[in-house]
């Protein structure tokens, strides 16, 4: 009934557009695109074109080929370990913190008293900005002043916990998740509470145990909301930045991708054309997940 | 699309027999509190102790250790923020910037999500899918371009005085609104899905107009999901570090969670310091979280539970 309806309507609509009608929607969604294909996406295909540059963002745009793209992978000596951080970002985050979120979330869900003061302490953390995270870590993993090595009595030979470039980024990975989890855990939990209980209450007449309802029965429902969770995860590991430029501008064991873009255009050399050629391999890797991701929201849309 | 936000499950009444069945304490269920009351606590932890070490001196931290009982208590760190930084024009630069950017955001992505949902263009999934993947991408890939060019759109005076687009607050307002389009089309269109399409049938035969069909029937049935939306779109956009931090070089004009970096930088041996302008920078979000909490919870998972 309501495919032919909507058509119908659909004809019906498109034929009442009076002169006025049109010269709304014209200015109304027109605004909004060209802001977004500015803002956007032209950005996005000029980081394409400018990573074949050699410019300095002043000069003339020299042409170079895929150089930047070859100085990158074997000339850069931040390169590889900033994408090893990356990744390493994306499986503590993909394997720690996410289902640490969805262990609380269950837990909260089964509807524990209290559950309300567990749900506001544990996502708290969600409405700080990633830099004061970033600062808060300071004050906990700092060497000299550092609340961690005061509760460890750790005195005589401090730890440098956020010096140490072969420690500082587990701590750094421990704030971001501070704040991660909680993000997943208010997805899922939303995500539970639409689960059907009858669903639930079947499986345990058919005797399944709870371990068994959770990942026979109330799992599989969840799936969109792990298709959530899991973009939201690659994003947030490739978009990383505020808590290591908040600790040290993100050197010095704390490389990232996006540290390195943005300390080629607004460091002392502007290389505009090398940095763009990070951002690309930023945006390829994005895109592939992005574009499974939209995918999978066309099939819905369609079934919808 | 379904969304379920119920920040609690209501205490039953007492007097009902099933909680009482259910309130029988079980071994399991103290494990289970035990558990979050632990992991609460270590969540609460770290904003606990920067408020703590905030309100003490330095000295005396640095003497008797952070979990030592305070000698001294003073407010002596939030009045050398405020006075030695300027924290109060870094707050009103982060206003000049979130909140024309909240609302044009919103006004903007409603009018297209109800294009979108409401008037079954066509290819408006192309255009879905245009602004929702834009925001998918990562801040950096558009970072160099736009620095390039608001380095040469010039402007007048009177809206920069740095004549160009660059260090100005038009460069991050513009970003943060062609950035945001992205979330908030696709969170209010899959909202407006979910209304009646009846309504807007009988506004047409009544020959109402798209501008009236949008402003004076669909936008008043959208207020919850707008407010939700609002409150997180105002916490993302006063919580940005990096667009201020790229396309802002003057400090003075820098919007307070990009300003902490500065402050650090002039206080750097004082973690007291930091951790009292730590605070203030996290306050408003904290209030703003604690006030608005159902609608904050309910912006960051409409668009995400689809049912």
């Amino acid at each position: 009934m309501s495919f032919i309806s909507a058509r119908r309507t659909g004809r019906r609509v498109s034929r009442r557009f009076t002169g006025r009608d049109l010269a709304v929607l014209g200015v109304l969604l027109g605004i909004p695109v060209l802001l977004d294909i500015a803002i956007v996406w032209g950005p996005t295909l000029a980081s394409v074109v400018l990573s074949f540059t050699s410019w300095d963002g002043i000069g003339d745009i020299k042409w170079v080929g895929t150089q930047n793209y070859e100085n990158l992978f074997t000339n850069y000596p931040q390169f590889w370990p900033a994408a090893r951080h990356n990744l390493l970002w994306l499986a503590f985050l993909g394997l720690v913190a996410a289902p640490f979120g969805l262990l609380l979330a269950v837990l909260i869900d089964r509807g524990v008293r209290f559950s309300r003061f567990y749900q506001s302490t544990l996502y708290m953390p969600v409405v700080l900005s990633l830099a004061v995270v970033g600062f808060i870590a300071q004050l906990i993993f700092s060497r000299d002043q550092g609340a961690l090595n005061a509760v460890i009595g750790d005195t005589k030979s401090p730890t440098d916990w956020l010096g140490d470039p072969n420690l500082n980024i587990w701590m750094v990975l421990l704030a971001a998740a501070w704040r991660h989890t909680g993000y997943v855990m208010i997805l899922y939990l939303a995500g539970l509470k639409a689960v059907d209980p009858s669903l639930k209450e079947a499986a345990a007449i058919d005797g399944a145990g709870e371990a068994q309802t959770f990942f026979r029965i109330v799992f599989p429902t969840l799936r969109p909301v792990n298709v959530i969770v899991g973009v939201i995860t690659v994003i947030e590991s490739l978009r990383a930045f505020d808590i290591v430029y908040a600790v040290n501008h993100g050197r010095n064991g704390l490389e990232l991708l996006s540290v390195l873009v943005t300390d080629n255009i607004i460091g002392e050399a502007s290389r505009i054309g090398f940095g763009s050629a990070i951002a690309v391999v930023l945006l390829a890797v994005s895109l592939g997940f992005v574009v499974t991701y939209l995918v999978q929201e066309l099939r819905g849309e369609k079934n919808r | 699309m379904t969304v379920h936000i119920a920040p609690a499950r209501p205490t039953a009444p007492p007097a009902s027999p099933a909680p009482a069945v259910r309130r029988r304490i079980r071994p399991g269920r103290i494990g289970v509190h035990a558990f979050l009351m632990a992991v609460s606590l270590a969540f609460l932890a770290p904003l606990l102790l920067a408020v703590y070490a905030s309100l003490r001196p330095y000295d005396e931290t640095s003497a008797h250790g952070y979990f030592s009982l305070p000698r001294h208590l003073s407010l002596d760190y939030y009045r050398q923020a405020f006075s030695d930084s300027g924290m109060t024009k870094y707050f009103v630069n982060t206003m000049i910037i979130a909140v024309p950017g909240v609302f044009v955001t919103l006004f903007l992505a409603s009018f297209v999500a109800f294009a979108l949902a409401r008037l079954k263009m066509r290819g408006g999934l192309v255009l879905l899918m245009l602004f929702t993947a834009g925001n998918l991408l990562p801040q950096q890939v558009i970072v160099t371009p736009l620095y390039v060019v608001f380095n040469r759109i010039p402007l007048p005076y009177w809206m920069s005085d740095s004549m160009t687009m660059f260090d100005s607050y038009w460069a991050v307002i513009t970003v943060q609104i062609g950035f945001q389009l992205g979330f908030c089309v696709f969170v209010l269109a899959n909202f407006m899905r979910t209304l009646p399409q009846e309504i807007l049938e009988a506004a047409i035969v009544d020959g109402a107009g798209v501008w009236t069909r949008y402003w004076r029937i669909t936008l008043p049935l959208c207020r919850p999901a707008l407010a939700a939306l609002g409150t997180l779109q105002f916490t993302w956009m006063y919580n940005d570090f990096l667009w201020a931090l790229v396309f802002i070089s003057d400090g003075d004009k820098l919007p307070i969670t990009s300003a902490l970096n500065n402050l650090r930088g002039q206080f750097f041996t004082d973690y007291n310091l930091l951790a009292a302008g730590s605070v203030i920078v996290a306050l408003p979000t904290l209030v703003v979280f604690l006030l608005l909490q159902r609608h904050f919870i309910a912006g960051l998972t409409l668009g995400s539970s689809k049912g």
